[in-house]
């Protein structure tokens, strides 16, 4: 019996190293927990019908590696989750979307591609709310993800299958995508560490656009080391992503000092639970020799509102591709303007339709300088606070999400409701920094709340040490 | 206030067919969503603005790159096309 729960990624590398299990093993292990679980939790759409095929490959890579002498590299036979807009070759790619249910991916994503050239193996694609429009998955045309540590609530989103798939041990690491949160807030709903690197840190080559100056890739693991040892394979400067930047791996040295907001604590909304294991954890910080320091952060209230101008602009004009002429389904019309309007308004969840109605609106004469214009205004002005909060520490703590797992249903019939689960993680896509939530215990109903480290621009291994010297600390 | 028939406007303006019953329940939304993002506004006035969004255009030469797939396959993932073509309705009448 190999233990799912408490599995690493260095645990497995070197159980597989030494041959205490195979990577057949550990994916049958896995196969086994999701044959068990996954009817209930719906965290994955798919599972992919060659993963023994992918696991024999591995066991014989591992085999010729070790005949020859030469290191494992780190992500051989490691299993992955991968979210359902990240493109792998020949498989389907559906965005949990109508538009897209038997949309076959053409090429693979640069992520996928280096993944693959690890090692790597892809137990399936996991679901998530349509195009990744959502906090809770609930979005999905494929039913809601359920969370592991409560079937009556909801997983978080978007990348709610993902979380799911790691917190109920279905994958030992997982893939999402975050415009807004959606890796950093499920992963706290479930109980285990994601991570959103910098803007363009990691190639956005062959996922799914929604909000382009908004959306990254990254890692959900079990450990801060976990998620570093991915992302250190899927980040790199890549041509075919035009915001993609070249970061360097130098180790950043630390001021020892963390940035609290107790202005933003105040505000209405938060759960007293979330309260108080955000002011233990500033304690746990502490103890691992952090000073706590006050930081003002006069626009950090327009980050969630800048959030919602800019998003769904980006949204209406990144979601017109979807125009049932190159790819993805069609409903036949009349005429090629009612192939569009029927393909498009029939196709397309409403929670997707709402965005670019909004997006076209927010970018409409009359309305753009008010709107648009003034959020990219708005934008430059939070970034500048973060830039002088970050002069005094190295990073800013809160938590990840005002509210443990919500109840599937509670917040469905009001969108402006929905949006505040955000309003924590949206600043650190505002302003391009990276940002982490970390684990950092439990409510007294047994769910899981998170913590999360927004650290300055390319400061990413700033978070990995710093979130590593918070798990020590217990 | 958002009109249901301004609704229906953005609607045809992003190619989107809206049912009578959406489009009562999406004037309703984007209207409080429009009155709470509107407060951005308010941000402002505090400050002066002088720098301009710094974004700029990413460019490169117009030459072919690696190719990550075909034009076959490409095609083939059309709705419908007809040997390398994607078909389309009639465009002019």
């Amino acid at each position: 019996m190999i233990d799912l729960k408490n599995l690493t990624i260095s645990k497995a590398h070197s159980a597989l190293k030494k041959g205490d299990f195979s990577a057949t093993d550990l994916v049958k292990a896995y196969l086994e927990e999701i044959n068990k679980k996954n009817k209930d939790l719906n965290a994955y759409l798919e599972i992919f019908a060659d993963i023994l095929d992918q696991a024999a490959e591995a066991d014989k890579e591992i085999q010729q590696k070790i005949k020859e002498g030469i290191d494992l590299p780190p992500l051989l036979g490691i299993p992955f989750a991968i979210k359902d807009n990240i493109l792998i070759k020949g498989r389907v790619a559906s965005s949990s979307s109508k538009i897209l249910e038997n949309y076959v991916a053409t090429y693979d994503a640069t992520v996928i591609e280096k993944l693959k050239s690890a090692g790597a193996i892809f137990l399936g694609r996991t679901n998530m709310d349509e195009f990744a429009m959502g906090g809770s998955t609930e979005n999905s045309a494929y039913g809601v993800t359920k969370n592991p540590f409560d079937p009556s609530r909801v997983a978080g989103g978007s990348s709610g299958g993902s979380a799911c798939a790691m917190g109920a041990d279905l994958a030992l690491v997982a893939l999402g995508s975050d415009t807004g949160g959606s890796i950093r807030q499920p992963a706290s709903f479930c109980g285990v560490v994601g991570f959103k690197p910098s803007y363009g840190v990691t190639s956005r080559y062959g996922v799914m656009a929604m909000g382009s100056s908004l959306d990254q890739i990254g890692p959900f693991g079990k450990s801060v080391e976990d998620v570093e040892i991915v992302h250190k394979v899927i980040s790199g400067f890549d041509a075919n992503d035009s915001t993609s930047v070249s970061s360097s791996d130098e180790k950043i040295s630390l001021k020892k000092k963390i940035g609290v907001v107790p202005k933003l604590m105040e505000m209405e909304g938060i759960d007293p639970e979330v309260k108080a294991n955000y002011l233990e954890s500033i304690s746990r910080f502490k103890k691992a020799g952090y000073e706590i320091v006050e930081v003002d952060l006069p626009n950090i209230s327009y980050s969630l509102p800048v959030y919602y101008v800019i998003m769904p602009a980006e949204v209406s004009s990144n979601m017109a591709r979807y125009d049932a002429v190159k790819f993805g389904s069609k409903i036949e019309g009349n005429n090629l303007l009612e192939d569009y309007m029927k393909t498009r308004g029939q196709l397309l969840g409403k929670e997707v339709k709402r965005r670019i109605l909004l997006g076209t609106y927010v970018l409409s004469a009359g309305y753009y300088d008010s709107y648009y214009g003034t959020a990219l205004k708005v934008r430059e002005l939070i970034k500048k606070d973060f830039e002088r909060a970050f002069e005094k520490v190295d990073a800013v703590l809160t938590p990840t999400a005002p509210t443990p797992a919500f109840k599937i249903g509670e917040k469905t019939a009001n969108p402006l409701e929905m949006y505040l689960a955000d309003i924590f993680t949206v600043t650190a896509n505002i302003i391009g920094c990276p940002a982490i939530s970390i684990p950092s215990g439990f409510s007294k109903a047994g769910l899981p709340l998170g913590i999360q480290l927004v650290a300055p621009y390319l400061a990413d291994p700033s978070l990995f040490s710093i979130g590593k010297d918070f798990e020590k600390a217990l | 206030m958002i009109s249901k028939d301004d609704i229906k406007k953005l609607a045809t303006l992003a190619r989107i067919e809206v049912s009578e019953d959406e489009l009562s329940s999406m004037a309703g939304d984007i209207d409080g969503i429009l009155a709470y993002v509107g407060e951005i506004k308010n941000a402002l006035s505090k400050e002066d603005i002088t720098a301009e969004y710094p974004t700029k255009n990413v460019l490169r030469e117009d030459v072919l790159g690696a190719q990550k797939t075909d034009p076959e396959t490409l095609i083939k993932s059309a709705p419908e096309s007809d040997g390398r073509y994607i078909k389309v309705k009639k465009i002019l009448s």
